[in-house]
């Protein structure tokens, strides 16, 4: 079974969702990533999400492409990504990769999926991979028993939320509104609409990114999902001049807050 | 050739297309599809899209043989297609006054745009303009300082001009902006894309809007000189005004079609724009296709004195054209295409876009190998694809055609 997926149905059981943290590898450097991501686990999050620093993160705001310039800039490579992999995985997070699919291609699928499954990875968020263009990465992903994050919108189709379902393993990606990542002063009532529609289309877990930052947006998300995904408003405490040490408490003091957010809204355990 | 090549229908040629786009985004594609197919078999969607080229933007454009240039090509004969004479001055119209068409039927009133040199920015801005939406141009902030007087057309258009300050500050950024702009906005614009590249039905429907191109000119020349052209030239950088004079000629085996792309200060020198000639396949702004990328599939900048030409990736039908070899693609470096701009200037009076100018150096070079072949009497179909109005200023200190200090107005506008 996924990692992934057991991590969610245990935190299920004790009535809560999980909190999902995304981080930039290489950022601001590859020594330094292992350390915010170990931090990020520390201060509460309960799966871990890496994302891989690409020139052209069209699904990204303003904070999360400054991150990953710096990334770029400070000579960032994919194959960092499993470096950090190696580094936290043993710390009880699940670790998945989220990343633009061009990276992958260009280092072959296949060898992408082996070496993930290597370091310890447990598969792929592919904010720009559809299911029906994924052939090659759900072939290989499922010779290595890798998780599929795809992810379904408020525009999708019933038809496209059951495809998606069918196609995702470990869990579905609801992106709570149309837009890029980044804060926002409230979460789209559409992602409650999302989540209820992409489970009943099939899906057994459901988590909602884009736009949480708070930790009551954390509890709200948390009453109808089964993971509540951040990132922008981790990444945001690291940017700036301040010393690494100050910028890594204050992103601990977000995480925790959101840790709290989560815990506050008890789901019930055994909810469908 | 067995099957017919022409009118290729997508999301895939061959190995290349497809839609690798956030999921947020593909019920908009869907509906494109779906009423860009239905407007296709609607007679009264032709109708108005003829009325509209024959009253407004000036079809069919004429064709011009120019022997004066042709006797620096070998003594080829060297007939041009004539996209620089149309309304806002290039071959983008076609394309946009299609798309506009088919925003008012699906019934959204605002519409954006990327642009690099600024032609498909005042395209959509004139049409928007006309069919009265709003409409929003991303144009990389590089771009708007080499093309501010492009900038100023759009805005007395009406449109909204936003400088994009990430990446590199080119088209490709600007295709990255409009993409996040549309993935929020959706549900009310319509993103009127500007070349054959992109997701399905972007290619496909963008490669239809410019194939008149092509049926015109075929015509053109077997009426003016009784046969059909021995090649066929055109410039790539996205790629639309190529396949668009390319597709009515892609079942006539005996014709050689040759995009030529921008080489910058050399492919050798990794400053160019070549993404066939020196790139690799990829995924880039949500097709698979050649681009320039390094060994991290990161993009790499594309380097080009051309605005229009200055990206990374490339139409899928292209990529596909390149690998089955029914097309070639080959660079053209800066120094030959503004060579060949002053040419065409002083031979024949028509001062050609710095992009259409890659074509007549590859025209050029087209000539004198025939001739080194034993060729005497080659006939090249060139697609002068905008003209070169928006590109005195660079062609001024290129040419040194000013005082040193002269303001051009380019960097010193207000952009």
């Amino acid at each position: 079974m996924s990692a992934t997926a057991a991590r969610i149905d245990e935190l299920k059981a004790e009535g809560r969702a999980a909190l999902i943290g995304y981080l930039p590898t290489g950022f601001p450097t590859v020594e330094q990533s292992i350390e915010t991501a170990r931090t990020l686990i520390e201060s509460g999050a309960d799966i871990l999400e890496l994302g891989i620093p690409y020139s052209d993160p069209v699904m990204d705001g303003p904070t999360i492409q400054d991150a990953v310039n710096i990334a770029l800039d400070n000579g960032a490579r994919v194959k960092d990504v499993f470096t950090v992999i190696e580094a936290v995985a043993g710390l009880g997070a699940p670790v998945l990769v989220m990343t633009y699919f061009n990276p992958v291609l260009r280092y072959g699928v296949d060898a992408f999926a082996r070496d993930l499954a290597a370091a310890g990875g447990s598969g792929l968020i592919t904010p720009d991979l559809i299911p029906e263009e994924a052939g090659e990465w759900i072939a290989a992903a499922d010779a290595r028993d890798l998780d599929k994050v795809f992810l379904v919108a408020p525009s999708s189709t019933p038809q496209r939320l059951a495809l998606t379902a069918a196609a995702s393993r470990g869990f579905v990606y609801a992106a709570s509104t149309m837009g890029v990542t980044g804060e926002r002063a409230t979460v789209g009532s559409r992602a409650e609409q999302l989540v209820a529609a992409t489970r009943a289309a099939g899906a057994e877990r459901v988590c909602v990114g884009l736009g949480v930052s708070r930790p009551e947006q954390a509890a709200e998300v948390g009453r109808y999902a089964d993971g509540v995904i951040v990132g922008s408003a981790f990444v945001k405490p690291l940017l700036g001049d301040a010393p690494f040490a100050q910028r890594l408490a204050a992103m601990s003091d977000v995480a925790r807050g959101l840790a709290d957010g989560v815990r506050s809204a008890r789901t019930g355990a055994g909810r469908a | 050739m067995s099957e017919s090549l022409q009118n290729l229908q997508g999301p895939y040629f061959g190995d290349f297309g497809g839609r690798y786009v956030p999921e947020a985004l593909i019920a908009a594609l869907d509906e494109l599809d779906v009423e860009y197919r239905k407007a296709v078999a609607d007679p009264a969607f032709a109708a108005e899209l003829a009325e509209l080229h024959r009253s407004y933007s000036g079809r069919p454009s004429i064709i011009t043989e120019v022997p004066r240039f042709a006797a620096h090509a070998g003594g080829a004969r060297v007939i041009l297609k004539r996209e620089d004479l149309n309304h806002t001055g290039s071959h983008k119209i076609n394309n946009v006054l299609g798309q506009a068409l088919l925003t008012k039927r699906l019934g959204k009133k605002r519409v954006i745009a990327e642009t690099g040199a600024g032609q498909h920015g005042v395209a959509t801005a004139t049409a928007a303009a006309l069919f009265d939406l709003e409409c929003v141009v991303y144009m990389g902030e590089e771009d708007t300082r080499r093309q501010a007087l492009n900038v100023a057309r759009m805005r007395l258009l009406g449109a909204e001009v936003i400088p994009v300050t990430t990446g590199s500050r080119t088209l490709k950024d600007a295709i990255n902006e409009a993409l996040r702009d549309w993935v929020t906005n959706v549900e009310s614009t319509n993103y009127v894309f500007g070349t054959a590249a992109g997701p399905h039905p972007f290619p496909t429907m963008v490669r239809d809007f410019q194939r008149i191109i092509g049926v015109e000119a075929r015509q053109q020349v077997l009426d003016l000189t009784g046969r059909l052209p021995d090649v066929v030239a055109a410039c790539v950088g996205g790629g639309s005004n190529a396949i668009g004079i390319f597709d009515a000629f892609l079942d006539d085996a005996g014709v050689r079609l040759v995009g030529f792309e921008a080489g910058g200060d050399g492919v050798e020198t990794g400053r160019h724009a070549s993404s066939i000639t020196g790139g690799a396949p990829g995924v880039l702004h949500g097709a698979r296709s050649y681009l320039l990328q390094d060994d991290d599939g990161q993009t790499k900048e594309s380097h080009s004195i051309s605005a229009g030409l200055d990206y990374p990736g490339v139409g899928p039908e292209h990529s596909y054209l390149a690998d089955i070899k029914r097309a070639e693609y080959r660079p053209i470096t800066d120094a030959e295409a503004m060579e060949a701009l002053r040419l065409l200037s002083r031979t024949e009076g028509i001062i050609p876009a710095i992009e259409s100018a890659h074509a007549l150096a590859g025209a050029i070079k087209l000539g004198l190998e025939a001739r080194e072949a034993g060729r005497e009497d080659e006939l090249i179909l060139v697609n002068l694809s905008g003209r070169g109005d928006k590109d005195v200023a660079t062609a001024a200190r290129w040419f040194d055609l000013v005082d040193a200090d002269t303001d051009l107005s380019a960097e010193g506008a207000d952009a």
